[in-house]
Formats: C-alpha cells, structure tokens, sequence
C-alpha cells in the first residue's frame, strides 16, 4: 500500500512539473456557449487547412471565460475568450491586475433571439410590451398599481392575439440566452410605461427587479440549456412557445416558426439590419501577450475575421452567425489583425 | 346445553376463523406477488421505451450517404511533373476537381448562387477523402474515376427521410432546386447509404457527416485505464488495511462512516474538488485524462473499499486461522490466502466502479472536458473529451444530422456499460466461492 501511496505521489507530482515545463503548440479558447459552435467551426476549418494544430475550444459561458481569460498570462491560461456580451469594466480590471493589460476585441456578428413556435400553430405578432405583460412577475393594473401577473391566456394581454395560454419555454437563469432576452425582450417591454421607466433613475434595483423578474406561476417553464429539447417539446404542444437562439430556428424551419416581434419576423435579413429588436452582438477577445508566443493566433484571427468565414456566404453563416454590415467587417477585421488593444470599456 | 356452547364455540370458532382467513390471506399474497410483477414489468417497460427510442433515431447514423461522380484526375492538375511525390500529389486543389465533376454532371446550372447551392451538395470533408484516395492509388491519376463523395449532412437526412420531402419549400431547409438533383441522382443510382465508418474513425467535428467518436472513444480509454490504474491498488490496501489490520477504535469508526458517507456525494462535489486541488493547487492541466483520472479515482474509491471489505468479510475465518496455524504470518496469511479467494468480490466491485465512472458526467464539466478537441487524444496529458461529455457536446449541437449521432453515441456508451456489468456477472459466475 506504502508503494501505491509513493506512486500515487510521483504521478502527480510528474504531472504537476510536466504542465508548467510543458509548452503549448495549440491555441487554448474559452468562452460563451453561444459563439462555441462558430469558434469550433473556425478551429476544425483552420486545423485542416494549415499546418497549425486544432485549437482546443472549451464551453464554460461567458462569464466563466472571461474568468480564466484574466487569470494571467502563460501558457497555462487560455489565449482567447468568446463572450455573447461585451467585458465589462471590472472583468477588465480583473484583467489588468494579472498582467493581462493588452486585449484585443473582436466583434464577429450578430445572434437574434427568436419567441417561436410550431408550425401548427398561428404565427403569433407580439409587441416587447405583450412579451413583458405575459412574462413578468408584477404587471401594471388599470390604476397603474404593479400587481401579481393575472394574465393567463395571450388575448387577455393584447385582445389582437389568440385566445391560448399562455406557456413559454425558455432557458434557465445560468443561461446568457436567458440574460440576452431579459435585457433586449423584457426590458424593452417594461419601459414602454413611463412610469417605470422614471423608476430607473430613482430606485434602479427596483427599476432591474420589475423589468428583469420572470413569473414563477408555470407560465414560464425553465426548459434547460437544451435548444433542441425544447424545439421537440414545441412540436409536440402546437399551443406552446419557446425562446431559443436564432440557429436553431433556422436549423429546424420546418418544424417551427419565430413570432414576428415589433411587426419583425426574425429572419437572416432583419436581424442583420438591426430591425429585429431581440438580438445581441457576439465577440471574442485576444490576449495580445500570447501573440507570436502560442503558435498560429494571428492566422486564427485572420481566419475567424475572413470572408470566407464571417462573410454574408461563408460558412459562419451556414452555422447560423448573422454577420456585420460590410464596412465594419472590413474596420473589424484591420483592426483585428493588427491587435489593436482595446481600451476600458 | 347451555354450559356447553361456549365450550365448545371457541374451538369451532378458530378453525373457522382460519377458514375464513385462508382465503383472504392467499388472495393477499396473490395480490402481492401481481404488484410485484407489475413493478418489474413496469421497469421493463421504461428501459424498453429508452432503448426503443435511442435504437429508433440512432440506428440511421450507422449509415451516411454518398454520391458517386465521375472525377477527372488529371495529371496535370495533381502532379504536373509527374514525380510520383505523394507531397505533390496531397498538395493539390481536391476541392476544384471535385466542384468541377459536380459542374460537369450538372452543366445547366451556371448562376453564381446555384453553383454554390451545388457545391454544397457534397461534404467539405470530401476534398481530403479524395486526397487520401488518390494517396493510397497513385495509379488512379490520369484516369476519370467514378468516385464515391460524402455528401453533406442536409442531403443525407433527405435520403433517410429525415427531412419531409412533401412539404412546402419554404418550411424545408434544403430547397426545391437541391431536391431536384438529388432525385436526378438517385434515379441515376448515383446515391447510395454506406457503412458509417467515419463515425467510429474520426474525432468529433462541426459537420455532422464527419463527427466520429474515436477522439472520445480513446478518452474515456486512457481515463479509465488510469482510474482504476490508480483507484484499485488504493481502494484495496485500504480495504484489507482496514478490514484485517487497524484496530476497531473510534478512529476506524469514524473513518468507516466517513467512507460510506463519500459513496453518497453527489459527483459535482469531486469535481469542485479536482478544480481547485488538482488544476488549482497542483496545476494538472485542464481537459487531460489525467485530471478526469484523478477526479474519476476520487469518486470511484469509496465503492471499491466498500465492495472489497465485503469481499474480505465473506472469506471466513477459519481459513485465517488454519493459516495462521500453521505457522503464516499475518501478511503471508492476508496475500497468500485470503486476497486470492476475495479478489473476484474486489474484481467485481471494481468493474462496477467502472461502469459508474464511464458514465460520469458532471464532475468532468467542472475540469474543462467540455471542449471540442478534433485531434483524437494518444496519452495521458493530450487534450481530451469522453465519451458522455461528447453526447453532451453532441445533444446541445443545432444541426439536425447531430439527433441521431447523438443517439448512436448512446447506443455505444451503452453497449460498453452492458459489455462492463456482464463482465461483473461473469467473473462472479466463475470465481466466486460458496462456503
């Protein structure tokens, strides 16, 4: 038992020694579960076509890349980040103080939330309004008091929609899906009232607490992180609706269909012009440090940032990334492949 | 009389009483014995719905289309001076040859939109397929061979039926005008469905036609290799430490519950512990089967002491003192005589832990093994996912073609467990003794 013990040791020690001798050939990304399916693709289209070896892409959330991103600088921490938000200030700092000080950032294009349903169903046209009133977990009565949502059916918020109930399945609160949607849907609907609205520079937690709280009442049905389940359960209950990314409204178009929103329909186009009001910018960012350090980085942003990549036809597209008007790819794209360093945001 | 009847009532009355109770006590074991099947049946039911609906959307992945082109393999193009070199021959342009072949067999699609639509057609894996073809047969350049392309993954759920061919072109994703050629090429029997071997072959990839689970595959292997590498010698000098040596005290008490307690731990805490101790402390880098090893050894060792102190428990004692009777010493009497007779008990617990940890997911989430990783992994320090994080991986992926190789991989995952607890069974059957 002494020997397994002493083994047992030896190994890890060996391991602990060869990691920190170890140099790294690969580029190590993290980052948002969203822009993952672009980055892979990226990576595996890069590893075939150069002699450079298959970036190593991980899927920790936003958050969470950007968390190892700043832990410092090394061949042990990660030489880009994906994130479906911008930094924000303080991971910036964050940042700084590891001696991660020059950050290149790239924004890769747009992701458009869809509020979809079967194709059995009607095509349902909401307002951000009608998605808050449905949604929220205190609405405002006719005396303009905020009372428990009594809303059950979607006529009862809007008399223009169909007489169904209400049932949303969307993602859960650990989800940047779920983050995206609060901020762009509910909280454009919340501050059509202009009472709210003047609520923000006042009380601003209670402001973030009425726009941002979803009803707990079975109306909103948490579905998981799984996009795909949740298009299955839609096929299976024409009456109910879900809230995904945009890909998988395009991947499964014959099976479901997205809610027009503002009179929108969420397709390629009007996500792109902006038109459709659910939709995010996506980015990545590069620690300008590891530069020329880790073989291949600047080929990889040279790729990522290609037409044949993020372009209006290439295959980012086909994956489902809605991409950036053509003269700002084309700003992005210098502004990328030089690494620029960003400044505070 | 009438002193009589009381006498003689209460003797009646108990065999009367056992008549009458008969009946009932019967049917109530009868229904006893109906629950219990019932329950049993109901369980069945629930696997066989499981297996029902993996096997029905996963069998499909064992087959991938192919559409077969007439490729001109001009020497020209691919190796201009002739040399023979396979450098020059893997450097040509694949994909132009392969796009020409597919312009010739459709000359009347010329627009610039429709050509890519019908490039598209075809896998973007194809080109290096080709490559590898024409590497392996030199002979093949200067010919114009019919050569058997992968097709894409949106072409391959139209042939599997996948995607509804009756409905309207603007509910579909593949066009009326993709829909056209591929029912030219199949009245041409230019379509086929071929073994997937690419599936068993390849790490994973964005496109589903050229996703395998080798790189999983070989990652849940060198994983397990070192888990039960580590966990086994541990798990069993622990347990033979314990269970024939260590005084029976308050420590060894409290190190008994502590190890029953371990069983208990939901797996994420083991994860927690491998992020901060092995990556955070140690610095064991992230996504290697090594820290999974590490982790998975943690998690595995209370049910490998556990089931090996049984072991020990069921070798009974006068084997131990005949041993030690004639003359053993105590170890003598524990490897000589003891150990062999538990080790198919230990073994036993062993592949269970096995099992257990093949299927492990959640603990692996916490130390990178989330990750997409092309490169199919050859040690124990490459960069690696497993075989349930890689269904995990998969189940989450948009692309349709992704549904049914998510099941596929299921349906192997589960053949290795049912493969695994067989094994258990076996090594019981054969080895374990009764006394």
């Amino acid at each position: 038992m002494n020997k397994t013990l002493v083994a047992a040791a030896v190994t890890l020690a060996a391991a602990s020694l060869s990691s920190q001798a170890m140099a790294r050939d690969s580029i190590y990304i993290v980052g948002s579960s969203t822009v993952f399916p672009f980055s892979t693709a990226v990576a595996e289209t890069f590893g075939r076509n150069t002699d450079f070896a298959t970036p190593k892409v991980e899927s920790t959330g936003s958050g969470g890349g950007l968390k190892l991103f700043c832990a410092g600088v090394g061949v042990d921490h990660p030489d880009i980040t994906n994130a479906s938000r911008r930094m924000k200030a303080s991971e910036f700092e964050l940042c700084q103080e590891a001696g991660v000080e020059d950050i290149t950032e790239v924004k890769i294009g747009y992701d458009g939330i869809a509020i979809a349903n079967s194709r059995e169903g009607e095509r349902l046209d909401l307002s951000l309004r009608d998605i808050w009133l449905a949604l929220a977990k205190d609405v405002p009565n006719e005396a303009g008091e905020l009372v428990p949502n009594p809303y059950q059916t979607w006529n009862e918020v809007n008399p223009d929609l169909p007489e169904i109930t209400i049932e949303v399945l969307g993602p859960p609160p650990t989800s940047g899906t779920r983050d995206a949607f609060v901020e762009l849907a509910m909280e454009g609907g919340c501050k059509t009232y202009d009472f709210i609205k003047a609520m923000k520079q006042e009380d601003k937690s209670r402001y973030k607490a009425v726009c941002h709280g979803i009803r707990e009442d079975g109306a909103y049905v948490e579905a998981g992180e799984n996009d795909n389940l949740i298009v299955q359960k839609l096929v299976a209950n024409p009456d109910a609706l879900g809230i995904f990314g945009f890909s998988f409204l395009d991947q499964n178009a014959d099976q479901v269909q997205g809610s027009k929103v503002d009179g929108v329909e969420p397709t390629f186009e009007s996500i792109a012009d902006g038109d459709y009001p659910v939709s995010r910018s996506l980015f990545f960012y590069v620690k300008n440090a590891h530069v020329g350090t880790i073989p291949g980085i600047a080929e990889f942003v040279a790729e990522f940032t290609g037409e044949q990549a993020w372009g209006p036809e290439g295959y980012l597209v086909d994956k489902g990334l809605i991409p950036l008007p053509e003269a700002m790819r084309a700003e992005v794209a210098s502004a990328a492949q030089s690494f620029a360093p960003m400044s505070r945001p | 009389m009438t002193d009589q009847t009381p006498a003689s009532a209460p003797h009646k009355r108990t065999i009367d009483a056992v008549n009458a109770s008969l009946k009932r006590r019967r049917a109530k074991e009868r229904r006893f014995r109906r629950l219990g099947a019932a329950a049993v049946a109901l369980g069945l039911l629930f696997v066989a719905l499981l297996f029902a609906d993996i096997v029905g959307k996963g069998h499909t992945a064992f087959q991938q289309t192919y559409i077969k082109l007439p490729v001109v393999l001009e020497r020209a193009q691919i190796d201009p001076e002739g040399s023979g070199s396979a450098e020059v021959i893997a450097r040509a342009n694949y994909l132009g040859i392969i796009r020409a072949a597919l312009r010739a067999h459709f000359p009347e699609v010329t627009a610039r939109r429709d050509k890519r639509a019908l490039y598209q057609m075809v896998s973007v894996g194809a080109p290096q397929l080709l490559r590898d073809r024409v590497l392996a047969d030199p002979a093949l350049i200067g010919t114009t061979a019919e050569v058997w392309l992968l097709a894409d993954d949106d072409i391959d759920m139209v042939v599997k039926g996948q995607i509804d061919r009756t409905l309207p072109e603007s509910k579909r994703r593949v066009k009326d005008q993709t829909l056209g050629w591929i029912e030219r090429l199949e009245s041409e029997g230019r379509i086929t469905k071929r073994f997937n071997t690419i599936f068993f072959t390849n790490g994973t990839s964005r496109e589903p036609e050229l996703a395998g689970i080798a790189g999983a595959l070989a990652g849940s292997f060198y994983t397990l290799a070192l888990t039960l590498l580590l966990s086994f010698p541990i798990g069993v000098g622990a347990a033979i430490y314990l269970e024939e040596f260590a005084p029976k005290n308050r420590w060894t008490d409290l190190i008994e519950v502590n190890i029953n307690n371990l069983a208990a731990v939901p797996s994420i805490v083991f994860g927690l512990l491998g992020l901060a101790v092995f990556i955070g402390i140690f610095g064991v880098p992230r996504s290697t089967p090594l820290v999974a090893a590490l982790v998975l050894t943690l998690m595995t060792l209370p049910t490998i002491i556990i089931s090996s102190r049984a072991a020990l428990k069921s070798v009974p004692p006068s084997i131990r003192e005949a041993a030690l009777g004639v003359g053993a010493s105590s170890l003598q009497t524990q490897f000589h005589h003891v150990l062999p007779l538990a080790l198919p008990g230990m073994l036993t617990g062993a592949i269970i832990g096995m099992a257990q940890a093949l299927g492990e997911t959640a603990p692996l989430l916490m130390i990178g093994m989330i990750a997409f990783i092309v490169d199919v992994p050859a040690g124990f320090t490459d960069p690696a996912t497993v075989l349930p994080v890689q269904i995990f991986l998969w189940a989450d992926s948009p692309e349709r073609a992704f549904v049914e190789r998510t099941s596929a991989a299921i349906m192997v995952l589960l053949a290795f467990l049912i493969l695994m607890n067989l094994a258990a069974v076996l090594l019981r059957r054969r080895f374990e003794r009764r006394w």
